[in-house]
Formats: structure tokens, sequence, C-alpha cells
């Protein structure tokens, strides 16, 4: 497989394990790209690229608008605050207009499950689904396939935990999707009140009990917290989360010694991961730098580019 | 005018009459029925239903008309076209208007747009002050102008202890408080069944609990006060087991269904397909099982459709801000008679819960082809193959699961007070 037959990328279920493959290898010959004085090649100029964000994101909306850039993409980026949105202007007809304009390819958060399927089906741009609801990150899990490759050599027979709001997590859910499709074994560790039903008939393997969940794991990913999930009371304070679910010394240590630990972003210190944890690795880092290289991969493969051409 | 069918075949569970007759209407009332052939009159109108089935007219008690305040999604007069369309000659219109059934103008108003519609309308109250569940809305008031019923539907009566004062209210008139079941503290910001799919979907759950306690609950009230108690749109297994119970102890219950809840599961979702967000949700094929259940065991009394029209451009976008409800009556028929195609229930069965159970419910005198009652009929075509065409519906909305459906089974013809 040299190229992606789709025209969308909403989500890592129903990939094959090939098409994850090209994008992680794409997504190598793109790497060297961000470590070059002229950070550019000219895969997409003339090509128009939109980031539609109608949630917060700092982080990945700059990963997209920097690897369209380093693609030479004309990159332009509407968020809620700036947008018609606030006129009351339905999803649809924004995108219309967007694509009236004549763009090539729609990056879309959205805080709605479905949103990027929804726009999908209606327009004629490629779209690429940076995040909705809890659905799916699909750019996520593939960067984090991407860094755990890179960093332990395979994906293939690893365990990984991840660990915290299952429930409200479309990481967890793309990498769920994409790590069994690549051969490892996933355990998702939280409280109960954060695991969703039948989350075990995704493949994942399900632990309350963080110890257990982190024993011989090849790689820790930590899930963010949503601090105000304690008003819903699914949990009852964040000192005694930290003790049940936080990442701490003793913790890393149950893993495996060449453990990774991970985080997509933005980390709660003290809460989820104790900074001694977050300071001790750079992976964290690293999934950041990675990431502009697989969105690259993406935005290239969607249009058409194959691995040949990279 | 007098109107005779002829050849037709006869269900009429009321009074137990199952077989080949042919039935005279005249002045709006039926005057007689009587052997093939037997049956003659002057002038008469003359409808020949050979391999059709004749029936009381259906009627359905669950319906939102819209009207006044939501003409955009339907009108009493485009609602109840469609409620004939679909076989309907009378149906019950849910007081969530704006501005809120929950007084005699309201009701009064809705009376007077229903005066020249193509079905016979009879409107539902508030049990609370626009629905907000805090004051009894007029109970006395709503009866007199014409409401049959009171219900809050489309929202619970969160406060236990005003759910149990409108039981007890009720009592003075014996008047039927219909229950939309759910604890909003459990539904929260749910938009479809809590579950497998909710989980893969990425989308808020409703779990079944948040109908199952509130039924519970409200069984338990109704046994309290003895107030008669009706349940809406039951989705849960869990909703058919507590109804069962309640019924073999003596509680003054009684519930419906819908013809989506025992079709379709939670998986029509799939795709986020807006057209297949109601609420209560639709669940799993578990639950449709016990539906049937319960259906088959008499534990469900009545179907009726909760058709819920709403304009496309509110259904066309976000899941999540796409609302609740679907439309019903020009497929309710159609789906019903498919029970009696996979063995659930006879045929007389399913019309039974079409026309003479909700009637006995609503303590409406109709629902029966007896002598001197509104000839109200309805004549169907059992074999009739068609496929769903949600741009021909009557009503002014088009929100349906089931559109490009193969169905079998029609309303042929739907007499409503004598006319055609």
């Amino acid at each position: 497989m040299s190229s992606l037959q789709s025209k969308d990328l909403l989500g890592i279920k129903g990939m094959t394990a090939d098409e994850i493959k090209l994008i992680l290898d794409t997504a190598a010959t793109f790497r060297d790209v961000s470590e070059r004085d002229i950070k550019k090649v000219p895969a997409l100029r003339g090509r128009t690229v939109i980031n539609l964000f109608y949630e917060a994101s700092t982080r990945t909306r700059t990963s997209f608008e920097l690897a369209g850039k380093r693609l030479s993409a004309d990159v332009i980026n509407i968020s809620t605050s700036t947008s018609s949105v606030v006129k009351g202007e339905t999803l649809l007809d924004t995108a219309r207009n967007i694509e009236a304009m004549k763009c090539d390819m729609i990056i879309v958060r959205h805080s709605c499950s479905g949103a990027p399927e929804f726009l999908s089906k209606r327009l004629k741009s490629s779209v690429i689904n940076a995040g909705d609801g809890f659905h799916e990150h699909p750019t996520q899990a593939l960067l984090d396939m991407f860094t755990i490759r890179e960093k332990l050599g395979r994906l293939e027979g690893l365990t990984v935990a991840i660990v915290g709001d299952i429930a409200h997590s479309r990481v967890a859910r793309s990498n769920i999707y994409g790590l069994t499709t690549m051969g490892a074994k996933v355990r998702v560790c939280g409280p109960p009140t954060m695991m969703p039903p039948g989350i075990e008939r995704m493949g994942a393997e399900v632990h309350y009990n963080m110890d257990k969940a982190v024993e011989g794991a090849d790689v820790v990913m930590m899930l963010r917290l949503q601090l105000e999930r304690q008003a819903a009371g699914l949990f009852p304070g964040v000192r005694e989360y930290a003790k049940l679910y936080g990442l701490n010394p003793a913790r890393v240590g149950r893993a495996a010694n060449h453990a990774l630990v991970m985080h997509p972003g933005p980390m709660n210190r003290g809460v989820e991961i104790s900074s001694e944890v977050a300071d001790g690795t750079p992976v964290i880092l690293d999934q950041v730098t990675n990431g502009v290289a697989v969105r690259m991969a993406v935005m290239f493969l969607l249009s058409g580019g194959s691995k040949a051409e990279a | 005018m007098n109107i005779i069918i002829k050849n037709g075949h006869i269900i009429d569970p009321a009074n137990k009459i199952d077989g080949k007759f042919d039935i005279l209407a005249s002045d709006g009332k039926i005057a007689k029925l009587g052997k093939p052939g037997s049956l003659s009159a002057g002038g008469a109108q003359v409808i020949d239903a050979s391999g059709k089935l004749v029936v009381p007219g259906l009627i359905d008690m669950h319906v939102h008309l819209r009207e006044p305040g939501f003409e955009y999604k339907e009108t009493i007069a485009t609602g109840t076209a469609a409620a004939r369309a679909g076989g309907f000659t009378s149906v019950c219109c849910m007081p969530n208007t704006n501005p809120v059934n929950d007084n005699r103008s309201v009701t009064e108003f809705i009376l007077s747009q229903a005066r020249d519609a193509a079905a016979r309308v009879y409107p539902i109250g508030a049990i609370t002050k626009g629905s907000k569940g805090e004051e009894l809305a007029e109970m006395s008031e709503l009866r007199e102008a014409g409401c049959l019923a009171v219900s809050d539907d489309g929202k619970p009566v969160m406060n236990a202890a005003i759910m149990r004062r409108a039981l007890e209210y009720s009592k003075i008139f014996d008047m039927l408080i219909v229950s939309h079941c759910e604890d909003s503290s459990l539904s929260g910001k749910g938009v479809m069944n809590e579950g497998v799919v909710s989980t893969e979907l990425g989308l808020r759950g409703i779990p079944y609990a948040a109908e199952d306690v509130m039924v519970a609950r409200d069984l338990s009230l109704s046994e309290l006060t003895g107030g008669r108690l009706h349940i809406a749109h039951v989705s849960t297994a869990g909703s058919v087991r507590l109804i069962r119970d309640a019924k073999a102890r003596g509680v003054r219950v009684t519930a419906e269904t819908c013809p989506h809840y025992f079709t379709l599961t939670e998986e029509a979702v799939r795709g986020y397909n807006t057209m297949a967000k109601m609420n209560p949700p639709l669940r799993t094929a578990n639950d449709v099982a016990e539906i049937k259940q319960g259906l088959r065991d008499g534990t469900i009394d009545v179907i009726a459709t909760d058709h819920a029209p709403h304009a496309m451009d509110e259904k066309s976008g976000e899941f999540d801000y796409a609302p609740f409800g679907i439309v019903g009556l020009e497929t309710a028929l159609a789906l019903s008679l498919r029970l009696a195609g996979e063995d659930v229930l006879s045929i007389a069965e399913v019309i039974r819960k079409l026309s003479i159970n909700p009637a006995s419910v609503l303590k409406l005198n109709k629902g029966a082809l007896s002598v001197g009652a509104d000839a109200d009929i309805t004549v169907i075509d059992p074999d009739a193959e068609w496929t769903v065409n949600a741009s021909q519906f009557k009503s002014k909305s088009k929100n349906t699961p089931f559109n490009s459906c193969k169905l079998k089974g029609r309303a042929a013809q739907t007499i409503v007070g004598g006319k055609v």
C-alpha cells in the first residue's frame, strides 16, 4: 500500500493495519523536515486548508497549522470566537460557505461527536477529524503510535495501559482501535464512574486498580482529568483521584523497565501525573514534535500523495 | 347521507366481531351491520371493501400537533391530515405547545382550530402550570374545557410530592394522569441509550434506569393514592416488568408503547442518524423482546405514536443539538401490523390496541363499531405493499427513521363521522 483511498480521516475505527502503517511510515519521512533550517516542502503548494475549530485548542490547532504550512499549503484558521458561529449559523451553512471559497481540506474540531462525519457526507472537501466530542481523535492516536514505534521499535505484542477518564476520552477510543489493530494489548484503567459501558467490546481490558493496570506495561498513557467532572459526582476530589489514579514514581516502577510515559496534554501536574514523572520523561514533548509529522503525512496522503513521493 | 361498506372483513374487538359483514352508516352514526349483501339504503355511497379489513377508527392517544406556537413543525390541520392518512380518526394532542395547554383558553383555542380538522382532536392538558413541575394546573377547568387527561409530556414531573398530589387530586374527576417517566438527574444531557453503541459513538447515554426508577415511583404513588396512571411511551424491559407486577396486584395503571420501540434498536443511531433520536431513546434487542412480550400478555394496553414533528433544519446538524422525536402517524399502522406477521399479536389484538383500548383508557365512547356510535371507521388494505416516502407525508415534518422502508398494510379509507 502506498496511498490512501479515502477522502476523509474521521476515525481510526475501520482502518486497516496497512493503512495505519502507511501513515506512520510516511510520517517518518516528514519527521526530518521539521529538523531542517528551511522547514518546508512544496507538496501541497496551491492547496487551501481550513482549520475549523469549534472547541478551544492550542496544541492541536497549532500542530495542524504548522503541518499545513510546512507542506506549503495555504492555511486559514477559524475558531468559534471569531466566526459566524456566534451569530447562530448552522454547522452545515458555515462549512458550505467555506467550501464555496474553494478549499481542499477542512480540519474540524467540535465538541459534538459525529460533527466531522456529518460534514464529510455533505462536502466535497477532505475532512480531517481533529477531535469530536468523546468519539475519536485519530491524529492523536496516530502520533501516539508513531512515538511508541519510534521509541520501542514496534507496536505488536506491546502492553499499553491507558489511565484516566476513559468515558469522556476520544484519545482513549482512537488509541484502543489503533493499538489493537496493530497487535498491541490495551488495558484501560480509571474509576468505574469514568468507564463507559461495553468498552471491553472494543478490545480493551478493564481495570479499576491502577497498580495492576500498569504492572509490566510497556507504555503508560495518562489522560487529562477534567476537573469539572468532580461537580458531576464522578470522583470525590482531586486528592483521592491522585492517590488512586495518579502516576507517581512508585507506579512507574511497576511498569516495564523500558516503559514509556505518555500524555496527550495539557497536563494537570499533581493530579493525574506527578511533576517528578512529567519532568522525568522526554516522551511527552516528543509526542508533540511527532504530531506535526503525523499530521503532515495525513494531509499529504489525503491529498492524493503517495509514500514514494513523500 | 348514507354509506354502505360492503364485502369487508370486520374486526371489532370490543363487540367480538371478526368476520364478513356489511356495515351501514347513516347521518354520521353506525346504523346497522348485516350479512354481505343484506343491507341497502337509498342513495347510499357504496364502498367495496373486498379483501379489506373494516375496523373501528384508530385512536392515537399520544400526538404532538405543535399548535399553538410551533406551526412551522406542524399545525392542527396538517397533523390531523397525517392522522387521517394513517388511518387514525381521533388523536390526543399533548400540551407542550407555546403557550403550554395548562388553562382553558389554550384548550379552547385548540378545539376551535380543530373544528374543521381531518380527524377528531382531544386535547390533553398539563399536570402542572407551564409543565414546570411546580404547581398543579387547574384540572377541573381543563376537564370542563375538553381535556381528556393531563400530562407534562416531554418533561417528567421530577418532584415526587407534586406527582403524588396530582394523582390524589385527579380522583375528584377520575382524571387520567399520563406520565412521561424519566428521572432527569439520571438522563442528564444524554442523547441516546447508554450502552455499547453510545460508548462507540462517544455520545452521552441515557440509562434504562432513568425510565425504570420513575416508572417504579409513579406506580408506587398510584398505589398510594388510588389515582389513575397511564405510563407513556414504554421503552425498557424494566418498565414492562414493573408495570406487569403492578397490574397483578391491582394498581390502576395502563401503559402504551410506540411502534419504534418494538421495531428499532439503538443500532439505528449509528452514523449519527438524528432521525433515530427520540426520548425515551431506542433501546436494545432485549428491551424490544420484553416490550413484545408485554404487548402479548396485555401489560401494554395501547400502541400510540408519540408523533413528534420537527423541521428538517432542526434535525440536520450535530446529533447533540437535534431535537428529540419522530413523526409516526403515517407509518404506525403498517409497523403495528408487522406484530401480526411476527405472531406477537393477532390482527384483532393489534386493532384492539389501536382503538378500543385507548378509548377505554381515555373513557372515550369510541373504538367500537356499535350501532348508534359515531361512524368512525378505518378500512385497511392489509396486503398493500408500499415504500415509505417521507416527502409524500401529509405531516408538515418528515422526520422519520422509516423513510424508504418497505411496509405492508395501509389505510385505504378513513371515515370520520360518516365522511370519507
